[in-house]
């Protein structure tokens, strides 16, 4: 308990750091661009644009408000792949600085979800012109969306700090979990509806993948005007804290040899 | 970085800086293993030995508040290796490390900087890996521009500035507070002459208040003018320690050897 309170403590001491990493990136992904901050909502309407061409002429779906349904299951997905694939690199990123100087290293696996997150908010930006160009109906439990944010975010630092104490030692985790990732959004009902899955694969997903808890609690709200399931959101804070507890156990555990192969 | 150690507190108070039985332990695989296909022919094989490497053996030595102690040795015997165990960037093996107040570690100046970031914001992302919030980086952003003499240059990206006036913006951020322990590792190497004489007078200041010093330096004259102690490491353990002039004497004569 004792121990606990003083990692606390060092957290608190380090929040500044937090806060300027993130600006950090967030200053430096636009600078020198011309258009800077306009292309985090450009970016995920023109990829948003590109993939209802293709699903609409290509391979038909019934689903209503395509487009809606189409951003919202892009956006938390690109959430957690863009926050792990920065979190994966962000203790070998920073070999330099952590050996020169003590900082507790979790802090910049945080860090990199964390400007993740800033980068979805920029892109909520762009699903609002979506919402607002295919008419969806605003309704009071769209107030629920942080809460949604917040389980993907937990979930994604848990990820994140696994990944980043793998890489360390093994750098082959990056090929496996780009090969992971692409699998996981096959697997995701991003851009199909999972009731044309067949049903073993529909069970395993609903159980077994968590962006579909997310997904789903966010499309619900937005498409349907329903306030989502609270057994998915159940499920969706559990695993996020399982993930977030698993990440930490592994990372504390291993930390103190990262020094040896950075 | 503040580590208290209450336990022990009224024995040790007068120490800063407790170095105890500490032992650093390299795992030095005959290779470096970093991927898995390696890791597990190499676990099949049974070879997945680790040749030991121990690059600071045993170590004991106790520095009083407000002492300052050079250390010295040839390449590779440890110096920097002891510096970082008691920075806490390593941990020990074995033993254990006890630091009394807080520490303002010059390994490497400016280590947290970032080359497309202009100076005026390094200072404020280097304040924050030291742990200095954005108040008081604020509080403190003109004095340490005054300090580096940078002030022309302050909205350019940092990649652009020569490695010496990396290093003075390094120095002025990292002894903006006056810390109680200041760790320096060759640092003051890079600078012109003038900005050494400055660096030098700073750290004098510090040491008239009370700053507790741990230099290391491959030059004798200049760890003779600014320690009172010595410490002189040979292949990770203490050779000898004591007043400067015996300790850097002795150390002369071995290496004319």
């Amino acid at each position: 308990m004792n121990n606990f309170i003083k990692r606390l403590e060092a957290f608190q001491h380090y929040k500044p750091l937090l806060q300027q990493l993130v600006m950090k990136d967030v200053k430096l992904k636009y600078r020198r661009s011309f258009l800077g901050y306009v292309w985090s909502i450009l970016n995920p309407l023109m990829i948003m644009i590109i993939m209802v061409l293709v699903f609409e002429s290509m391979f038909r779906f019934d689903i209503a408000n395509y487009p809606v349904y189409l951003i919202i299951g892009q956006t938390v997905f690109n959430f957690v792949s863009e926050a792990t694939n920065q979190a994966m690199w962000s203790i070998t990123g920073n070999a330099a600085l952590l050996k020169k100087t003590y900082v507790p290293k979790y802090i910049f696996t945080i860090s990199k979800v964390t400007s993740s997150l800033v980068n979805t908010l920029f892109a909520l930006g762009a699903m609002l012109i979506v919402f607002v160009v295919c008419h969806v109906r605003f309704n009071w439990y769209m107030l629920f969306i942080p809460v949604i944010l917040l389980q993907v975010y937990i979930f994604s630092v848990g990820l994140g700090l696994l990944l980043a104490q793998g890489t360390v030692f093994f750098r082959d985790i990056q090929y496996i979990y780009g090969a992971f990732l692409t699998a996981w959004m096959y697997l995701t009902p991003m851009f199909y509806p999972i009731n044309q899955l067949p049903f073993q694969l529909m069970w395993a997903i609903k159980h077994f993948n968590p962006l579909y808890s997310y997904i789903t609690q966010f499309r619900t709200i937005v498409l349907e005007g329903l306030f989502p399931d609270t057994r998915l959101i159940i499920y969706g804070f559990v695993v996020a804290f399982a993930s977030l507890l698993i990440g930490t156990w592994v990372f504390m555990k291993n930390q103190d040899r990262f020094i040896l192969y950075i | 970085m503040k580590k208290k150690n209450d336990k022990n507190w009224n024995n040790n108070n007068e120490y800063a800086v407790i170095v105890d039985h500490a032992t650093v332990r390299f795992n030095m695989a005959s290779e470096r293993i970093d991927n898995l296909k390696e890791y597990f022919i190499k676990l099949i094989k049974r070879e997945l030995m680790f040749k030991e490497f121990l690059a600071v053996k045993d170590m004991s030595f106790k520095v009083r508040k407000g002492e300052a102690w050079g250390i010295i040795g040839t390449n590779g015997s440890g110096k920097s290796t002891l510096l970082k165990l008691i920075c806490g960037i390593l941990k020990p093996f074995e033993g254990q490390v006890t630091i009394n107040g807080s520490i303002a570690p010059l390994i490497e100046l400016g280590a947290g900087f970032d080359g497309d970031l202009t100076a005026r914001e390094n200072i404020f992302l280097n304040g924050a890996v030291l742990g200095y919030n954005k108040q008081f980086m604020q509080n403190h952003f003109e004095e340490i521009v005054e300090f580096a003499e940078l002030q022309d240059f302050l909205d350019m990206p940092l990649k652009n500035y020569s490695s010496g006036m990396a290093a003075r913006l390094g120095f002025a951020i990292a002894t903006i507070v006056r810390p109680d322990i200041l760790i320096c590792d060759e640092v003051l190497a890079v600078g012109d002459y003038a900005f050494q004489l400055k660096c030098q007078k700073r750290m004098n200041e510090m040491r008239k208040h009370g700053t507790t010093l741990l230099f290391v330096s491959h030059s004798i004259d200049s760890v003779k003018e600014v320690c009172d102690y010595a410490l002189w490491i040979e292949k990770g353990t203490a050779k000898m320690s004591g007043k400067v002039d015996e300790v850097c004497d002795a150390y002369m004569k071995y290496l004319q050897n």
